[in-house]
């Protein structure tokens, strides 16, 4: 008989070495899909994970990690903390998008204005659109005890249909021939997040993705909000003893969060994107949930989950085109990795062992 | 503009139809959530249940087995997640969205030979002259079997979980595992039977869209009504018939949102077209004077410490 | 020190292999903004390049990448692909535009193609296909059909493509019913044929009895056969497991004679930047057989429409026309230009509604 055993505390070790086993389960099994999809294995699992690192145009691929990642790593920070204190934002996507919007908005407005502040204004109005559409749940849980789950997540459909009526209509490029979608900000000098160093995928988003991991490792290790935090998720009870106001702490993690996601959504349209338009969105509010427990709700594990993520979409892109691998096989090889490294988590908080019958 | 164009026998008889695949999902994860697992995955199994009923109704000729092979494909890949969050002990919200990622993923590899293919047809079940009466037959008499089932599911998960000893026992659970553990139940195996039963109704629910509403197969057809169903859960605070009740409001917003827009209502199409969300937040709120809660133990990993 | 040698020697002898057959092949790559399982734009963009595979054999090489959002996804997936030598690129959805231009600065020895955009360059054509051609005869045949003289329109977004379409079959079906009246439902989605398929129903409902869609699910279809006696046409593919009834015609999108002239143009290297705009007679558009279900009469009538756009003798927006607003459009005999269909953001004399904005 094998019986779990909580480890008082969490293993060192194995924290380190599951996602290495993880990842490497994903590739045998990730291989047998392909082997079973009539692809050579070992190719598909090199093209993924070899090719956007060391392949022969690595010099391409590795700084589109940051741009890939730097989105994920932004959102999935500010959604950690609220997690960590039992707080579900599940909107970031919504959050993202309104981020977007204004952001956008407040650049076009000045157009074709050439003047320093615009990117500055643009960026206070980037984290000012997530932070109000999360202060929405916010502000509801707190005033009639809604569930925010519920909420943030409806309004994520509705900010989908603004960023289409605002596709169409009031940011609607006048020169655009009647096509729904924006001006391009990449090519309006002083609200472009250009690259800071040309080809190196370094644009203002990835360093404020940066900037967000140390700040929230200060945060929980060094502050006392963040100690408020870790208390209410881990013991509420001892949290309300220690003085912790809830509605305070609702309102501080959703805004953050929203605020966060607002952000990498400013980022992304004035930069890599460059417009405004119907299908801007694409799942990084989600996705980010999911970087968020792979690192573990660690803002070092969230860094590193987002550019792992990062990686298997790369080399996805690179596995469909070289050897015709359908995008649902890449999904279905994402998916697994998530499972592997979730189950193989157990062995930090636990240990096996085989035990004598009377256990149980 | 012309409100008189919109009948509203005919709008309450389609409404019904809209909501029927959530309400399938979400009497599910009722269940499952009412035994204290939170299982983000229900668009995942939704899909996979879609193309396994699909796939199976078009192999046989049968819908009935096809509907059959959809509670089991959703099953089945809830499996997955039995795995991880009741054997491995994982994090819940992340193994649920994991779930539908690999669902969409492999509801898609299994699908590709059934692009452009049309399902046999279930019928309607027409009991002459009840069906014939007017009003209430086109709205209560004239629909497919599925929509009774979903009915009636609802009923027997009310039924169950008030007054049997297994609704007792599964409430115990998910209000307090410790407490359950401590009078002998069987914690674990009570929740996997309720993760199987959700499962089992996302792919029934993720069927009716394939094989009656639309129907036919395409990747990702599902298109979010899983998520839509999770929030239908909280939105009915745990209880069966509010369930019900926010999958006919919901369905009935969507279908009136498009009467409104065919009958040339000077109302903006994008604000007709987010009116079913906001709605939803507003009964929300309105609701939120009925203090009952989540289950205590909603989302929390039990382990057997002893 | 051997063993690491060995490697690099093996890895020389393999980018010699691949070098040398990339010299006798030409790599064609094709990023799709949706699952080649959709059913729709994309499934029929891939029949194109499977065509051009069939056509060429072992002289091209195709890849593609699906479901690539657009924006920085697809600015990379394009490089990626002309990185790997891709000879011919096709961006094949509206969003691609900036990133096809972006790209295309990059790379000005690789041609790009982009669909239904109209930004062009040295190296990027932008090309579309007269949906418009095919919905007048649509419009035609349903104008003919109806009994109860309403046809319900279902739309995915307001923008020209769209726009035109629901003009150009209003034209054609009041031309020969001028009783005729147009319901307008947006879907606001590309995609969730759950919401098609409530659209549709709710037309039935309000009494329309031909359904044309914009959308590229079949639910419309199997809604208007559940009602018994709808009259519906297949979108962007031939939907042929409706037919006879309700489907009794279609549009198709048939990309195919474009992506092999192109390809061939890249193979004999007399390619060049061009803004194509093809139709009924280039094949671009087809239309689906006319079923028995239509009278014969109104089959031919049909089948003669489509023979004078395909030999050019008649443009679906020819004068007189005025605009919705009453004020006027098109003198009698003139011809709508291209560049007002491109962002036709109006609708005709007789519509109602307002076009959302």
């Amino acid at each position: 008989m094998i019986v779990l055993e909580k480890r008082p505390q969490p293993s060192k070790a194995w924290s380190y070495a599951t996602p290495l086993v993880a990842v490497l389960a994903t590739m045998v099994f990730g291989g047998v899909l392909f082997a079973i999809l009539g692809k050579n294995p070992v190719e598909a699992i090199g093209t993924i994970f070899w090719e956007p690192l060391f392949g022969e145009f690595s010099f391409y691929y590795r700084p589109q990690l940051l741009v890939k990642g730097a989105p994920l790593v932004l959102i999935a920070i500010g959604l950690s903390l609220g997690f960590r204190a039992g707080i579900w934002n599940i909107g970031a996507e919504g959050q993202y998008i309104m981020g977007a919007i204004f952001g956008a908005g407040a650049g076009l407005a000045f157009y074709p204005l050439d003047a320093w502040y615009i990117f500055p204004i643009m960026v206070i109005a980037g984290a000012f659109g997530g932070w109000l559409w999360a202060m929405i749940p916010a502000i509801l849980k707190v005033r009639f005890g809604t569930n925010e789950i519920l909420v943030s997540l409806m309004l994520v459909y509705v900010a989908e249909q603004m960023l289409a009526s605002v596709s169409l209509g009031l940011l609607k490029n006048p020169e655009g021939f009647g096509f729904p979608g924006s001006r391009n900000l990449q090519s309006y000098e002083s609200a472009h997040n250009a690259e800071l160093i040309a080809g190196s995928g370094m644009h203002w988003g990835v360093v404020a993705a940066l900037i967000a991991v140390i700040f929230a490792y200060v945060l929980l290790n060094r502050h006392m909000l963040g100690f408020h935090i870790r208390l209410t998720g881990e013991a509420p009870r001892a949290a309300k003893f220690a003085g912790v106001n809830p509605a305070r702490l609702i309102l501080f993690c959703l805004g953050l969060s929203g605020a966060l996601a607002g952000l990498a959504g400013m980022f992304e349209v004035s930069g890599p994107s460059g417009v405004v338009s119907i299908d801007f969105n694409v799942g990084y509010g989600f996705t980010a949930i999911i970087v968020a427990f792979l690192g573990r709700l660690h803002p070092v594990g969230i860094l590193l989950a987002g550019f792992l993520m990062a990686l298997t979409y790369i080399g996805g892109e690179i596995a469909q085109s070289q050897l015709g691998l359908p995008a649902a096989a890449i999904q279905v090889f994402q998916g697994m990795l998530l499972f592997f490294l979730l189950a193989f988590d157990l062995l930090t908080n636990y240990r096996i062992r085989a035990a004598r019958s009377e256990v149980a | 503009m012309d409100l008189g164009e919109i009948n509203p026998v005919l709008l309450v008889a389609s409404l019904m139809v809209a909501a029927t695949p959530l309400l399938l999902a979400a009497i599910g994860e009722l269940v499952v959530e009412k035994a204290g697992v939170l299982n983000l995955g229900v668009e995942g199994m939704m899909i996979v249940g879609a193309i396994s009923g699909f796939a199976i109704s078009v192999e046989t000729g049968s819908p009935w087995l096809g509907f059959i092979a959809a509670a089991v494909g959703g099953a089945v890949l809830s499996l997955l997640f039995v795995l991880l969050t009741q054997v491995a002990l994982a994090n819940q919200v992340a193994s649920g969205l994991a779930l539908t990622l690999f669902g969409l993923g492999f509801s898609a590899l299994m699908g590709q030979s059934y692009v452009g293919v049309k399902p046999p047809d279930m019928g309607e079940i027409h009991i002459p002259v009840i069906s014939d009466i007017p009003v209430i037959g086109p709205i209560l008499f004239q629909h497919d079997p599925i929509l009774y089932v979903g009915i009636a599911l609802t009923t027997a998960v009310w039924a169950t979980l008030k007054y049997s000893r297994v609704g007792l026992i599964l409430r115990a659970v998910g209000e307090n595992h410790d407490a359950a553990h401590a009078l002998g139940y069987k914690v674990i195996k009570i929740r996997i039977m309720a993760i199987l039963f959700g499962g089992a109704c996302a792919g029934l629910g993720g069927a009716y869209i394939s094989l009656i509403r639309v129907p036919q197969w395409t990747e990702g057809m599902t298109a979010g009504v899983g998520w839509i169903a999770l929030a239908l859960v909280v939105f009915a605070s745990w209880k069966p018939w509010r369930a019900l009740l926010g999958a006919y409001l919901f369905g009935g917003i969507t279908v009136l949102q498009l009467n409104l827009q065919a009958a040339g209502v000077a109302i903006p199409v994008e604000y007709l077209a987010m009116s079913p969300y906001i709605i939803t937040i507003l009964v929300l709120v309105i609701l939120s004077a009925d203090k009952s809660s989540a289950p205590a133990s909603l989302g929390r990993t039990f382990h057997a410490s002893h | 020190m051997k063993f690491t040698s060995l490697l690099a020697s093996a890895a020389i002898a393999l980018g010699l292999a691949t070098g040398a057959v990339a010299q006798d092949k030409t790599k064609v790559g094709f990023v799709y903004v949706g699952p080649v399982g959709d059913g729709g734009w994309t499934y029929e963009h891939n029949k194109g390049r499977l065509a051009v595979e069939e056509h060429f054999g072992d002289k091209v090489e195709t890849v593609f990448v699906e479901s690539v959002p657009e924006g920085p996804d697809a600015e990379r997936v394009m490089t990626q692909m002309a990185l790997e030598g891709a000879d011919l690129i096709f961006t094949t959805s509206f969003g691609y535009m900036d990133p096809t231009i972006n790209v295309a600065q990059k790379f000005p020895d690789v041609k790009f193609e982009h669909a239904t955009g109209y930004k062009t360059a040295d190296n990027v054509a932008v090309y579309s296909a007269r949906f418009y051609e095919g919905r007048a005869v649509q419009g035609h045949i349903a104008g003919n059909m109806t009994k109860s003289n309403i046809i319900g329109y279902i739309g995915s977004y307001p923008i020209p493509e769209v726009i035109r379409g629901i003009n150009s079959a209003y034209v054609h079906a009041k031309k020969v019913n001028p009783d005729v009246e147009f319901k307008i439902v947006w879907a606001y989605t590309w995609f969730d044929p759950a919401k098609e398929a409530d659209a549709a129903t709710v037309l039935i409902e309000q009494g329309a009895d031909v359904i044309l869609q914009h959308t590229d699910s079949t639910a419309p279809q199997a809604a208007a056969q559940e009602a018994g006696n709808v009259v519906t046409f297949g979108q962007a593919s031939d939907m042929s497991e409706y037919a006879p009834f309700p489907r009794v015609s279609s549009i198709i999108d048939d990309w195919a004679p474009y992506y092999i002239a192109r390809t061939q143009a890249v193979m004999d290297g007399s390619w060049e930047s061009a803004n194509t705009w093809d139709g009924i007679r280039e094949g671009m558009v087809a239309i689906g057989e006319i079923s028995d279900a239509v009278p014969a009469d109104v089959k031919e009538e049909a089948l003669a429409l489509k023979a004078a756009m395909a030999a050019g003798e008649y443009h679906p927006f020819t004068g007189p026309l005025k605009k919705q607003d009453g004020s006027d459009w098109l003198a009698e005999g003139e011809v709508a230009d291209d560049g007002t269909l491109a962002g036709m953001n109006f609708y005709v004399e007789g519509l109602e509604g307002e076009i959302p904005q």
